[in-house]
């Protein structure tokens, strides 16, 4: 399957006037590619990852679309986009571990779940038993309640439920925050093996850990305050980067075998700019060490490279 | 990987932090902003400030005593007697709006005393946890399971009320628990977080900090509490009252229908004498609710947009 | 599972012996001798107030020591012995408790069962249908916050007094028997029903505004939105947002029987209902301090026992605290 986001922009209507969490985003995914979305806190891509699937409270489709394999998908139009849910997209929440119903057995969600889908529990039944033993889970864990389970175990349920049907696209959002590192690597190369195994298609991995991103991701995405910054393959993106904003991002990362006392970590001076009135131009070039005159117009995101685009007049 | 220096001045003279304008202020405007645009909290409160002046002016509009008799038997609302009369000739307009008063004082007094109480046990509790929390916890509950009533009845009717404070104190006495389980669950919440922490490792004692960070982070929830007690205290003495058991002395709106009860007067049909009571209470505590719902709208920006 | 019961019971049996004490010694620390208020009803003359002043000093061991005196109560607690009435001379307590007790349970349990059924489907619907929400909300915060007995002053002002469509007062026709004839039975009922509706329109308040906002709270839920983004239907989100508020909706239901009972009795009152409400009055008026004592401790059993049973039924809904792993 491919992805083709074609200059989304989704706002947030709030009372102090619109969030311009995504203000226009143009990439595309392959068939079989993971791409990983990173960006600090409050660059959209926690919005980018849920316009997809399904438009919260409070988020507006203020313009553009995506299509899936060629087919339109209807974003703004709640009762359509069920066609495409848990069939064709699906989403492994950030919440996971509080996704299920505290009050059902697992088993008896799932099947609630799938009926009200149309699909057959019984039918679905011997394959689901699969994945969770694929995953580590023992198949009685059915017959249990959420409350029985641990975090990383609920997650893992989550992840089965929600490729159960083989979606097309899976969205996974912060999918290891949550975690302790060896998790982290055993949820990680789940979900490689998943789309190796073709649960999946394809996935857009959501998180700001780029060393996770490193691992299992085939391209990498960088936002920055509602739009895109870098898309390249991932080892491009950490051996190569073009734009400034994602080499301030990978130089802040600690090294190994560096400690304090050698040489002070080194963040990025300033903050985001407020997205209820962003700034003309490059969003960046305030805290942008090269910035210049020729930011006050937004540079495009083009491409430089093949498979490899950036949105910098620098670069 | 390259070190980076910082920027030395950004392009267009434009600050880089453009948040530094004092926050605190703007909160304090923008609560005050929702406020007002807020209806139940509108109307609510205007309900409860109205019948409050009532209770206050109303008495002086007329010279009457709430329990002089020598009044016309029995009459409906007229020019005369705005309220009409009781069955043994007494005021009705002067005993409503002396209840009235009665009803904001035991109000006030028992909420202050049930919260002062649920604090205490709430924010202890909460804070420390452990063996204090469980006995606490115990009292809470065998207080909490205690029918208010049941023992308010045993309470008035051996030590008979002589006044309103001496009510007031026997309904904040009882009904406490479920604030003191609430403010517990918020402690609990709010003392894992760092500022306490922050707070402990410079050295600050335990009611210090419940006094000085917990409890002013709570401000809001607290009030809401509060407002609840007053609604409820003021319920439990109209109950209270309706069966004899409050201060004689003293003129009240539960007062007002035992005596309307106790001489019939629904038999003989006179409404002016234990309607306008009971929708005083009624005015009040449903005022007092809706104001409730609507602070929690204003405080809490999440339940705004619904 | 087992644990969380002995919890519950132990407190359940710590409130007990607490209501029981306390009924013991609030007579014995109100100022003055209880025997004088007693004899001063009898309005006696002097010589023979001093021997009934004796007298009742000695039945009531009121001069054995205080211990002694604990221990003889609970006695005849537990035998079910609770004394004479003053109010009713002749009559025992628990006789009168229990000639009036059927009268109050026929108003209480319909009333709290039926109120928290249609309450907590109207409060669910209203959650989710704004239109039902506007008018059912505002009404519903009046209704919890009317004080019972105008509720039942204006009820029987309005339906009974103008209209006349049912009695002012009493349980049944002055003219009949309790019998199980057909005559009997319709007086009841229409004896029975503005009493009930009192009861029933306060408490109905409180629960639809409770399932109202739990309801709100968990269609938020985190498994809502997740069931949401896999496409499931809004009946199966709303079932289980259902079934989940009603679990802190029954502990609701414990917490708020005391305030219906109380409403119970002050409604009984205004409708001159031969409950218990009817009951404490009297008691209340003639300063029947064992009729009170009596009633008081009918109370607290009833409401320890209606707390139990609702903390049964929330085991039986809530599948968490048979794991053992989660009490309420």
């Amino acid at each position: 399957m491919s992805l083709a986001v074609d200059n989304l922009q989704v706002y947030y209507r709030t009372l102090r006037g619109d969030c311009h969490a995504l203000d226009g985003v143009t990439f595309a995914v392959a068939d079989g590619e993971i791409m990983g979305l990173a960006g600090e806190s409050g660059c959209g891509k926690t919005t980018l990852g849920k316009s997809l699937i399904r438009l919260d409270g409070r988020m507006r489709l203020v313009g553009g679309g995506a299509a899936l394999d060629g087919e339109k998908l209807p974003l703004g139009n709640d009762k359509a986009m069920d066609k495409f849910r848990f069939h064709e997209v699906s989403i492994v929440p950030q919440y996971a571990m509080s996704a299920l119903n505290p009050i059902r057995k697992v088993g008896r969600m799932i099947s609630e779940v799938l009926g009200a889908r149309g699909v057959s529990y019984d039918e679905t039944l011997p394959e689901l038993r699969r994945r969770l033993g694929l995953v580590g889970l023992d198949e009685n864990v059915l017959d249990m309640y959420p409350i029985e389970l641990s975090g990383g175990m609920k997650q893992r349920v989550v992840m089965v439920l929600s490729t159960l049907l083989d979606p097309s696209l899976l969205i996974a959002d912060e999918l290891t925050s949550a975690l302790d590192v060896s998790s982290q690597k055993a949820v990680s190369e789940m979900l490689v093996e998943f789309r190796d195994r073709g649960f999946v298609k394809s996935a857009i991995v959501i998180t700001h850990d780029l060393a996770v991103l490193y691992q299992i991701a085939d391209t990498i995405l960088v936002m920055y305050a509602g739009k895109l910054a870098e898309k390249a393959p991932a080892e491009t993106i950490v051996h190569a980067p073009r734009h400034p904003y994602t080499k301030m991002l990978l130089a802040s990362l600690p090294e190994v075998g560096v400690t304090y006392s050698e040489q002070r970590l080194n963040g990025i001076p300033g903050r985001p700019p407020s997205l209820f009135d962003p700034p003309t131009g490059c969003r960046f070039r305030h805290r942008c060490p090269l910035a210049s005159e020729k930011c006050l117009e937004e540079p495009p995101f083009v491409e430089i490279e093949p498979g490899h685009h950036v949105a910098c007049w620098e670069a | 990987m390259a070190t980076v220096e910082p920027p030395v001045e950004s392009l267009a003279g434009e600050p880089v932090a453009a948040e530094a304008t004092a926050p605190r202020r703007r909160f304090g405007y923008e609560l005050l902003y929702f406020a007002l645009r807020n209806r139940k909290l509108v109307v609510g409160l205007s309900v409860v400030l109205a019948l409050l002046v009532l209770a206050i002016v109303g008495p002086w509009l007329t010279d009457a005593d709430p329990f002089e008799f020598g009044y016309p038997i029995g009459e409906p609302p007229s020019r005369d007697y705005w309220l009409g009369t009781t069955s043994a000739g007494q005021d009705v307009y002067a005993q409503f709006v002396y209840g009235l008063r009665s009803s904001f004082i035991v109000g006030a007094l028992s909420a202050a005393i049930a919260s002062l109480i649920a604090m205490t046990i709430g924010f202890v509790s909460g804070y420390r946890g452990g063996i204090i929390d469980e006995i606490l916890g115990m009292l809470t509950n065998v207080v909490l399971v205690l029918p208010t009533l049941a023992v308010l009845i045993v309470f008035a009717a051996y030590l008979s009320v002589g006044s309103l404070v001496a009510e007031a104190v026997l309904i904040g006495v009882t009904l406490w628990p479920w604030a003191a389980r609430a403010i517990r669950a918020q402690t609990f919440s709010l003392a894992s977080r760092e500022f306490v922490s922050l707070a402990r490792l410079s050295g600050a004692g335990s009611t210090r900090i419940i006094v000085r960070e917990i409890a002013p982070n709570m401000s809001s929830y607290l009030f809401l509490v509060f407002i609840l007690l007053f609604g409820g205290g003021v319920l439990t003495a109209a109950t209270l009252d309706f069966l004899g058991l409050g201060p004689a002395q003293v003129m009240s709106l539960g007062q007002m229908m035992y005596t309307a009860v106790y001489s019939s007067a629904l038999q003989l049909g006179m409404w002016w004498w234990f309607i306008p009571p009971g929708l005083g209470i009624t005015a009040i505590v449903g005022g007092l609710y809706i104001t409730n719902v609507g602070l929690d709208e204003v405080f809490n920006p999440r339940l705004r947009e619904r | 599972m087992s644990r969380y019961f002995a919890r519950k019971i132990a407190i359940y049996l710590l409130t007990f012996f607490v209501a029981v004490t306390i009924d013991f010694a609030i007579p014995r620390l109100m100022p003055g001798d209880p025997i004088d208020g007693l004899i001063a009803r009898f309005q006696a003359d002097p010589t023979a107030s001093e021997e009934l002043h004796g007298y009742f000093t000695e039945s009531f061991g009121l001069d054995q020591p205080l211990w002694e005196q604990y221990l003889t109560f609970w006695r005849g607690l537990l035998q079910g012995d609770l004394g004479p009435s003053i109010a009713y001379i002749g009559s025992s307590v628990s006789e009168l408790i229990w000639a009036a007790l059927p009268y109050t349970l026929a108003l209480l349990v319909p009333a709290i069962v039926l109120s928290y059924i249609a309450g907590n489907r109207v409060g669910a619907l209203a959650a989710r249908r704004k239109s039902l929400d506007n008018t059912v909300l505002p009404a519903a915060y009046i209704l919890s916050a009317t004080p019972y007995m105008w509720l039942a002053l204006v009820l029987a002002y309005v339906l009974a007094f103008k209209l006349g469509w049912f009695p002012v007062s009493g349980a049944y026709d002055f003219s009949l028997q309790p019998a199980w004839t057909w005559e009997f039975v319709r007086s009841f009922l229409s004896h029975w029903f503005l009493p009930f509706l009192t009861l029933f329109l306060v408490a109905f308040g409180g629960w639809a505004i409770g399932m109202r906002n739990l309801i709100i709270y968990e269609l938020e839920a985190d498994y809502a939105n997740y069931l949401r983004s896999l496409g499931a239907p809004g009946r199966l989100v709303r079932r289980y947002a259902y079934g989940n508020a009603v679990l802190p909706q029954m502990t609701g239901l414990a917490l708020a029987l005391g305030a219906v009972v109380a409403g119970a009795l002050v409604t009984e009152i205004v409708f001159g209902y031969p409950g218990i409400g009817s009951l404490i009055l009297t008691a209340i008026q003639n300063r029947d301090y064992f009729l009170l004592q009596g009633i008081f401790l009918l109370i607290i059993v009833g409401v320890l026992i209606a707390n139990f049973i609702v903390d049964i039924a929330y085991v039986i809904v809530d599948p968490r605290t048979r794991t053992g792993l989660q009490g309420s």
